[in-house]
């Protein structure tokens, strides 16, 4: 069971370099408003931040994979705007599983 | 800020208060806690280890991204870059949410925004949207759920030790990341923009990452995302938006 507790070094200096630039940007909003005033044009590139980020990390795997990804991920989308988020996770699962056989049978 | 601060509840009422909020979704983190945990196991990580990002960087996102990109050696440096760039959206909610909690002072702040995940900070901006939003509310919210996702993601990480064989794709496991974050991206909706944002941030990603190599592809998404925000909008729209809370 050692290994259950085992912590490389290099391990933990990347969790904490991972916290430390996640901290950053938990109190940089904070800051931000507090001494300034963000308005037009750069306040509509931040707001588009958070969608564009999350798409990038996934367009790879959603659209450059195979059909069974794209098709699952489209029928991941159009549940979400109706469910919450652990029965989405579980209709993407599922849905990636059944295309990626279907597709796996053709 | 609230009318109705004069009439507020008792600190430690205030406190079960937000217990009582962030309950159905305890429930619902459990699965994706678990899933986290067996993922980071497949590539090696301990479960201590697990526990220990977990408690130390408690964002979902950028840790399913990291694992996403484990390796050994640990690629440190583009793990590193993409929690920044992931998590860049905090910068937002915490500006937003500042205007909510200044009351609080900055000693409780930088310890409350610590713990500022997509979860509490939609629950909050909806109870300071209605009423007083205390420190110990916030705290309430915090507490459960922070507990649970440290030790679901350890207790995932032990019981995928039990499955070494696992692969994960064969039972459409590796999906549960994108599947979150098109959960998330929903979240974010707001019509004909967002979609036009998501077009350029997509096509400018899988452009990068077909010609470069390394976690850059979401660096590029994310500027061309936000240009095509920029540019798209119509400026009056965002005029002193952010005093409206």
């Amino acid at each position: 069971m050692a290994e259950v507790f085992s912590v490389d070094p290099m391990v933990l200096a990347t969790i904490l370099g991972m916290g430390l630039v996640t901290y950053f940007t938990r109190v940089a909003g904070l800051v931000i408003v507090r001494f300034f005033t963000i308005e037009g044009r750069a306040r509509a590139a931040l707001e588009a931040v958070p969608a564009a980020v999350l798409m990038a990390v996934i367009a790879p795997t959603i659209l450059a994979t195979g059909p069974a990804e794209s098709l699952a991920a489209l029928i991941t989308l159009l549940v979400a705007f109706r469910l919450p988020l652990w029965a989405v996770v579980v209709v993407g699962v599922i849905s990636v599983v059944v295309l990626r056989s279907l597709f796996g049978l053709i | 800020m609230s009318e109705i601060s004069g009439d507020m509840p008792l600190r430690d009422s205030d406190y079960i208060a937000g217990i009582k909020h962030i309950a159905p979704l305890l429930v619902a983190m459990v699965p994706i806690s678990l899933v986290f945990g067996g993922l980071a196991a497949q590539k090696g990580l301990s479960p201590l280890e697990v526990g220990l990002m977990s408690a130390v960087v408690f964002a979902g996102g950028s840790q399913f991204v990291a694992i996403d990109f484990w390796a050994s050696p640990v690629p440190w440096a583009a793990i590193i870059l993409s929690a920044l760039l992931v998590n860049v959206r905090h910068i937002l909610m915490s500006a937003s949410l500042g205007l909510k909690t200044r009351h609080m002072g900055w000693g409780k702040q930088m310890i409350a925004y610590m713990f500022l995940a997509d979860e509490i900070w939609a629950l909050s901006e909806h109870r300071g949207r209605k009423q007083h939003l205390s420190f110990a509310f916030y705290m309430g919210l915090v507490t459960p759920f922070y507990l649970n996702w440290v030790l679901m993601t350890a207790i995932g990480a032990l019981l995928g030790k039990m499955f070494v064989d696992l692969d994960p794709a064969q039972y459409g496991l590796d999906f549960a990341f994108p599947a979150i974050f098109i959960g998330l991206i929903v979240g974010f909706w707001k019509g004909k923009s967002t979609a036009m944002v998501l077009a350029a941030s997509g096509a400018a990603a899988i452009l990068t990452k077909t010609y470069v190599d390394g976690a850059w592809y979401i660096a590029a998404g994310a500027v061309a995302g936000m240009l095509v925000g920029a540019f798209t909008a119509d400026p009056e729209e965002y005029k002193g938006a952010l005093d409206r809370g």
